[in-house]
């Protein structure tokens, strides 16, 4: 193995980020990014599917047939889904409420069955599950960053308690409505993007095109 | 991977494993048994978590009836306080309780409006709904003389995205409104979902629904209207087709084809 685990783990969340290296699971980081509680609780969520699919799906590797290993790790990985979805509409009902569809939709994000299909089929449980657990904590990083900055900006708040006073609310600050709207993430994950890799230069890609020298005749 | 295998697996299960995964055989039984365990798992789920569920969704609505009536504060005891609360299973045509033939703690008047022997489609239809239950849940406050304080309507209609479901709470004499709130709704957030606004909903309270003549007046609008400050509540900025959604439901639910038979037995003094 040429990881050590703790590379494993920490590695995904800035050096090999699923979202701004990889470019993974951009839809669901914009539709819940909106409050930072909603955040927490899809980033926790995720966390948990990318991990524990990653587990069951290494457990299996050696006997999962190659022309439906697709099919079977959907089915898994649908399975813990419905299971976090099941467990938030009875335990935490408000929040399941505003993340409606998006648990969900957690089956679909790239990231769990990029991690499955990359990782989890040619390495060992423990290492897969530290793997998942790596990622969808990169994953929950940034959700968490684009949140923080939507909700304090967009509404004034953070975790739902005020910090700036809404004018509605008969407060001074006039909230940026934008951000509370699904494009604001966009932008903010591309200015994320952009100060990740002016930090990290290695993380900018080769250019696809040269501009070719012509030499004047 | 890497374990050594031993060269001659013993017995018929140690030999299936250690076959190829590729095989027909081998592909059938790990579908079958990967979907076997996978419903196993998630009935599992489904059906131990359903009463936590559901009482969750119970509580919900009861939280919503009590904050729409002002009585809701954060910490009290929710099913204590909701017991106050008087269900009744209202025919909409009479205006008249059938609470003989359904039981009010358990109908649901939101399934009923798609069965078509509890409900009729609508023509005219400006809340957007379609199909109309002929009952519904509501709900009496009685003061503590026994006479009636408030009744909780439910309503819902279309706004711009998505249908809002709400109620609305009318003082004893059936025209003027305490509060509306909305319970769910999916309208823009920031814009729309600004009818959630508690500045915005206190606008409601202390507007009348009819005026003398008895004609419905109340109106969402941008400027006010000739009826009055009475009868106008003012728009929401930026959420027009929001806005206009809710005027035209709570025209709709207050109006004939709605509560206006109930609302005039309410008026007449027979509850």
């Amino acid at each position: 193995m040429s990881q050590t685990k703790k590379e494993m783990l920490v590695d995904p969340l800035v050096d090999n980020n699923p979202i701004t290296l990889q470019v993974l699971g951009i839809c669901s980081a914009l539709a819940v990014t909106s409050s930072l509680q909603v955040s927490f609780v899809m980033a926790l969520a995720v966390t948990f599917v990318t991990s524990f699919s990653s587990f069951f799906i290494s457990c299996l590797r050696n006997q999962i047939p190659g022309s439906i290993r697709i099919i079977v790790q959907m089915v898994i990985i649908a399975s813990l889904v419905i299971l976090v979805d099941q467990v938030l509409k009875a335990y935490a009902f408000e929040i399941s409420k505003t993340l409606s569809v998006f648990v969900g939709l957690i089956i679909t994000n790239c990231i769990v069955m990029g991690r499955a299909e990359a990782f989890a089929m040619k390495n060992p449980p423990v290492a897969s599950f530290i793997d998942g657990l790596g990622n969808g904590m990169g994953y929950g990083l940034i959700l968490l960053l684009v949140g923080f900055i939507r909700e304090l900006f967009g509404a004034g708040s953070l975790f739902g308690v005020t910090i700036l006073e809404t004018v509605n609310n008969g407060g001074w600050y006039v909230p940026n409505g934008m951000l509370l709207l699904p494009p604001s993430a966009f932008f903010i994950i591309g200015l994320i993007i952009w100060a990740f890799r002016t930090w990290k230069p290695n993380q900018v890609e080769e250019r696809e095109y040269k501009i070719q020298q012509v030499e004047a005749h | 991977m890497s374990d050594p295998q031993s060269p001659e697996p013993k017995g018929a299960i140690a030999k299936f494993l250690a076959a190829s995964p590729d095989s027909v055989g081998k592909t059938i039984f790990v579908a079958v048994a990967v979907c076997l365990v996978a419903s196993m798992v998630v009935s599992a789920a489904a059906v131990s978590l359903r009463p936590v569920q559901e009482a969750n969704q119970l509580k919900d609505k009861q939280v919503n009836v009590l904050q729409v009536a002002g009585v809701y504060e954060p910490g009290i005891d929710v099913t204590e306080a909701f017991a106050a609360f008087e269900p009744h299973v209202l025919e909409l045509a009479t205006g008249a309780f059938v609470d003989d033939q359904f039981d009010p703690a358990t109908f649901d008047d939101q399934a009923a409006a798609s069965d078509p022997d509890l409900s009729v489609a609508l023509d005219d239809d400006p809340a957007g709904i379609g199909r109309k239950s002929k009952y519904r849940v509501i709900y009496l406050l009685r003061d503590d003389a026994e006479g009636l304080d408030k009744v909780i309507l439910p309503l819902h209609g279309y706004g711009l995205w998505s249908t809002l479901y709400g109620f609305i709470a009318l003082e004893n004499n059936g025209n003027d409104i305490y509060g509306l709130q909305f319970y769910q709704h999916g309208e823009t957030p920031g814009l729309g979902a600004e009818v959630d606004n508690p500045r915005w909903k206190s606008l409601w309270n202390g507007k009348k629904l009819r005026d003398d003549a008895g004609d419905l007046q109340i109106t969402v609008s941008k400027s006010q209207t000739a009826a009055g400050p009475d009868f106008y509540v003012d728009a929401l900025a930026g959420a027009t087709l929001t806005s206009v959604g809710v005027d035209n439901l709570v025209k709709f639910w207050m109006g004939d084809a709605g509560y206006g038979p109930f609302l005039a037995k309410l008026q007449a003094g027979e509850f």
